[in-house]
């Protein structure tokens, strides 16, 4: 047992727990969180992703120790329903999803998008999202609410 | 409003079934109308949708709607969610019931405010009359016994009456998944949960030989190990724990395979030599039978699918005495309980089953397997609740796919070419081994305790129903004769069950694309074609509209190519055409689907769009990339890996065009675009680069071995 501290959503946060394990079993067991979702396991669906420094990384296969010190952000940390984040308003105003299993795992990944880019293309969004499955077909809508997401960012 | 004279008007099927009107609609004391539907959201939007259809004949506003989830402590029972049929049935419920209750309370206002009804106006729920005096559902609720049964004759509104249903409203249950409030059974916590784990082996229906416990024991956290037979889990304090201990308890067991599974390169002669019921699904015949000139035969197959969606199967149960509460993503409670029932041989009032959202549901899944996995698990938990979750690959391996199926078509031709005879035949599992339909559970681990239930055979609903094996194969076209059966597998070691359109997106793609051959052979264009074969006007507009949206055919291009498909779902439900245009060259990219439909009244017009664009994506998914892969003894398309679906960058445009009907019975929508989106696809492969591709899916591979077939 090590004790690992990194910040999770802006606050300081100490884990006591085996370094190798995925942070997301941290993340969903010991802290409770339950915007990164288990879809696979093995990194391949994206539903767990979560942005660690600028970077969306799937949860599920990254160790705890990978994390040390760093800014961990999950779709809790987003932004809410009193002061969301632009996508968050943009993915609801183009009702794009349907179950909206994989929803938090493409909002970070868009979010680590515009943190690089903040003027995408649309291929540059779906290319951003190509490792995200979505298994409802709403993908044309996530990407159109990621693009006005953007615009609305660039609003002065 | 008033009663309609006539006592002859039956009530609707669903309220018929489940008359107590507080059943469906309650007034509380917080202002709210609480609706309980029998039918769950399953990623479709229905919750939603139901919410407008009630709001609208009560006259309140959409806020003070509060959707309550299915459960057999008290929904009413409307079966299974399924069949694109919620409109159809809890909507119409709830919009006679809801007709019903308004006139109720209009009356019951009417006599304490002194006024006749027709001065009375209801104003989000507030009940209004001349000179400022008024009362309110809310006031008027504890006079009003609504635990009196339905009676036929309640009159909704016109739908120019409407003010909410056909306009596209927001999704109710969208800004809890956008905000990370917890809303899927995944993310529920309930005090004292212990986690599950259900150890199941990669090859298909194993019997566990030897299970060495010692190191599952020693994991930290264990609570209990869990046999029964070919049944083993765990049940840990915490989620790393249970699957910590499900590794080590895994390393030390040992597995006999099962019923072999076929050779899945010979998968369509293995479909037709395996002993099968056969039944005539439909016959017409010619009163003067043109004579045939010739006789053209193709064959067509679909592979068998998996539902995949994005979550595994969860289910959480807590025990309490002889009483089991169970909490699942099933699309029907009250069939999985009966199904509990019959296997924990409890009566049913024992058993309480709960809805909670899962992820996309697109049929039955493995959603109520887990449930029982839970309840098994649980009985070792001393009463705590016990959630538990399958694995990516049990996911992908153990739950019921949707039928593989084989089918012929023959087409008598005479002089000039023209159809003169038609027959159709199916070979393949059955669609259906949903739970709670028959003497026996269709439930995975009740075939694997020490004292199991055999497996239970998946079977096809009656063509009443929609069918099975055999949806969409009678044609809408008028050919003067024909002959469908179907040939229904006695033997299932590949486990199948209800996947989204059933044999639908088979037979269209069969009939689409052999009609499509046809026309070609003719020289005549498909679209003219078609239409000069359809007699029912709502099926010639979406045909129309969607060539025109199209505008069909566009400029030929090279390695460009354009299809039509159409169906009349179920032949009885939502009509949808689509135009595909495909770029091919190695591997096959569909650029723009084109989709026209009518839907019927569209209680939610951008939800109808919504599950259309969502079943065109999911079934260009099918057909580009879909293929449940096996050997001998497993399912080895267990990771996404090794049963891959359509990514973002392969996504093509979809723009859907909704016909308006809103005076017309709603029609549903989920499963509408699945088998003409697979038939354009394929015709639009074949203007693209000239070859009838009739085995899915449409790949790399299937196109070689076409191209070496035709060459």
């Amino acid at each position: 047992m090590t004790s690992i501290r990194f910040r999770l959503n802006g606050v300081e946060t100490d884990v006591d727990g085996d370094p190798d394990s995925s942070l997301l079993s941290i993340l969903r067991g010991r802290l409770g969180m339950t915007g990164p979702h288990f879809g696979c396991g093995s990194g391949e669906c994206g539903a767990c992703k979560v942005i660690v420094g600028d970077h969306a990384v799937t949860a599920c296969d990254t160790p705890l120790w990978s994390v040390k010190d760093k800014n961990v952000t999950t779709l809790e940390g987003l932004g809410s329903a009193e002061k969301p984040h632009p996508l968050q308003r943009a993915l609801i105003a183009e009702q794009a999803l349907q179950c909206g299993y994989c929803v938090s795992g493409i909002l970070m990944s868009a979010a680590a998008l515009l943190m690089q880019n903040p003027a995408p293309s649309a291929a540059q969004v779906k290319a951003a999202l190509d490792r995200n499955l979505c298994r409802c077909g709403s993908h044309n809508r996530m990407v159109r609410a990621v693009l006005r997401a953007a615009t609305e960012m660039a609003a002065p | 409003m008033s009663k309609a004279p006539s006592s002859t008007v039956s009530l609707p099927a669903s309220l018929a079934a489940n008359p107590r009107l507080s059943s469906w609609i309650r007034f509380d004391s917080e202002g709210q109308v609480v609706v309980s539907p029998g039918k769950v959201e399953i990623g479709q939007g229905i919750v939603t949708a139901l919410a407008q259809i009630a709001a609208d004949e009560l006259d309140i506003e959409l806020g003070r709607v509060r959707m309550v989830r299915a459960s057999t402590a008290g929904s009413p029972n409307e079966g299974v969610t399924s069949g694109s049929l919620s409109v159809q049935q809890s909507g119409r419920a709830i919009r006679y019931a809801c007709a019903e209750i308004r006139q109720i309370f209009l009356a019951a206002a009417s006599d304490q405010l002194g006024v006749a009804i027709d001065a009375l106006e209801i104003k989000d729920g507030t009940i209004a009359g001349p000179g400022n005096i008024s009362t309110s559902y809310w006031e008027l609720a504890d006079k009003i016994a609504l635990d009196r049964d339905a009676t036929p004759g309640a009159v909704p509104k016109q739908a120019a009456q409407r003010g909410l249903a056909g306009n596209s409203v927001q999704r109710l249950d969208i800004p809890d998944k956008v905000f990370a409030r917890p809303r899927f059974i995944h993310d529920q916590a309930m005090p004292g949960m212990l986690h599950g784990r259900v150890l199941r082996s990669e090859l298909c229906a194993a019997k566990l030989t030897g299970m060495a416990e010692d190191a599952a024991r020693a994991v930290a956290g264990l609570v209990a190990i869990v046999r029964d037979g070919n049944f083993a889990g765990v049940v840990s304090e915490t989620e790393d724990g249970a699957e910590a201990a499900l590794k080590a308890l895994r390393k030390g067991a040992t597995w006999a395979a099962g019923e072999a599974l076929p050779d899945e390169n010979g998968l369509t002669e293995w479909l037709k030599a395996q002993p099968t019921e056969t039944s005539v699904i439909d016959q017409r015949t010619a009163a003067a039978p043109a004579p045939t000139q010739r006789t053209v035969r193709r064959n067509y197959t679909r592979p068998y699918l998996a539902h995949a969606s994005i979550a595994p199967s969860c289910a959480i149960a807590q025990w309490s005495c002889d009483r089991v509460r169970v909490w699942t993503h099933s699309q029907g409670v009250y069939f999985l309980r009966s199904d509990l029932s019959i296997v924990l041989q409890l009566p049913l009032e024992h058993i309480t089953v709960e809805h909670m959202e899962g992820a996309g549901c697109y049929g039955h899944n493995a959603a109520d397997d887990v449930a029982l996995d839970a309840v098994l698990l649980a009985k070792a938990a001393g009463g705590r609740p016990v959630r538990v979750q399958w694995s990516r690959e049990d996911e992908m391996s153990h739950a019921p796919f949707g039928a593989a199926m084989a089918i012929e078509i023959e087409a008598d031709l005479d002089a000039q070419s023209e159809i003169v005879g038609w027959r159709h035949s199916i070979w393949g599992n059955g669609h259906t081994a949903r739970p709670g339909r028959a003497a026996q559970p269709a439930l995975l681990a009740a075939t694997e305790l020490a004292k199991p239930f055999p497996r239970y055979i998946a079977t096809n609903p009656p063509q009443a129903n929609g069918g099975g094996a055999d949806r969409n194969s009678v044609p809408l076209y008028d050919f003067p004769s024909w002959r469908i059966e179907s040939h229904r597998l006695l033997t299932m070691p590949i486990r199948t069950s209800a996947l989204r359109t059933l044999g639908a997106q088979g037979n269209v793609f069969a009939i689409e694309c052999f009609l499509d051959e046809l026309a070609a052979e003719r020289d005549e264009d498909p679209v003219a074609f078609r239409l000069r074969h359809l007699t029912d006007s709502r099926a010639q507009d979406v045909i129309r509209a969607a060539a025109r949206r199209a505008n069909w055919k566009p400029e030929k291009r090279a390695g460009i190519g354009y299809g039509i498909g159409f169906a009349r779902y179920k032949n009885s439900g939502a009509y949808c055409a689509v135009v595909a245009e495909v770029e091919g060259a190695e591997d096959i990219s569909v650029r723009r689907l084109t989709i026209a439909v009518d839907v019927g009244e569209a209680i939610n017009p951008d939800g109808v769009i919504n599950q259309i664009e969502g079943g065109a994506i999911q079934a260009t998914s099918w057909v580009l990339k879909e293929r449940v892969r096996f050997d001998r003894a497993r399912i080895t398309s267990n990771s996404w890996t090794e049963y891959p679906i359509l990514r973002f960058s392969e996504v093509p445009e979809v723009d859907v065009e909704l016909i308006r009907r809103p005076d017309s019975d709603p029609l549903g929508a989920g499963e509408a675009a699945h088998g003409p989106v697979t038939a354009a696809i394929a015709n639009a492969v074949f203007d693209a680069l000239e070859i009838r591709i009739r085995n899915l899916p449409i790949t790399r591979d299937s196109l070689i071995a076409a191209m070496e077939l035709s060459s």
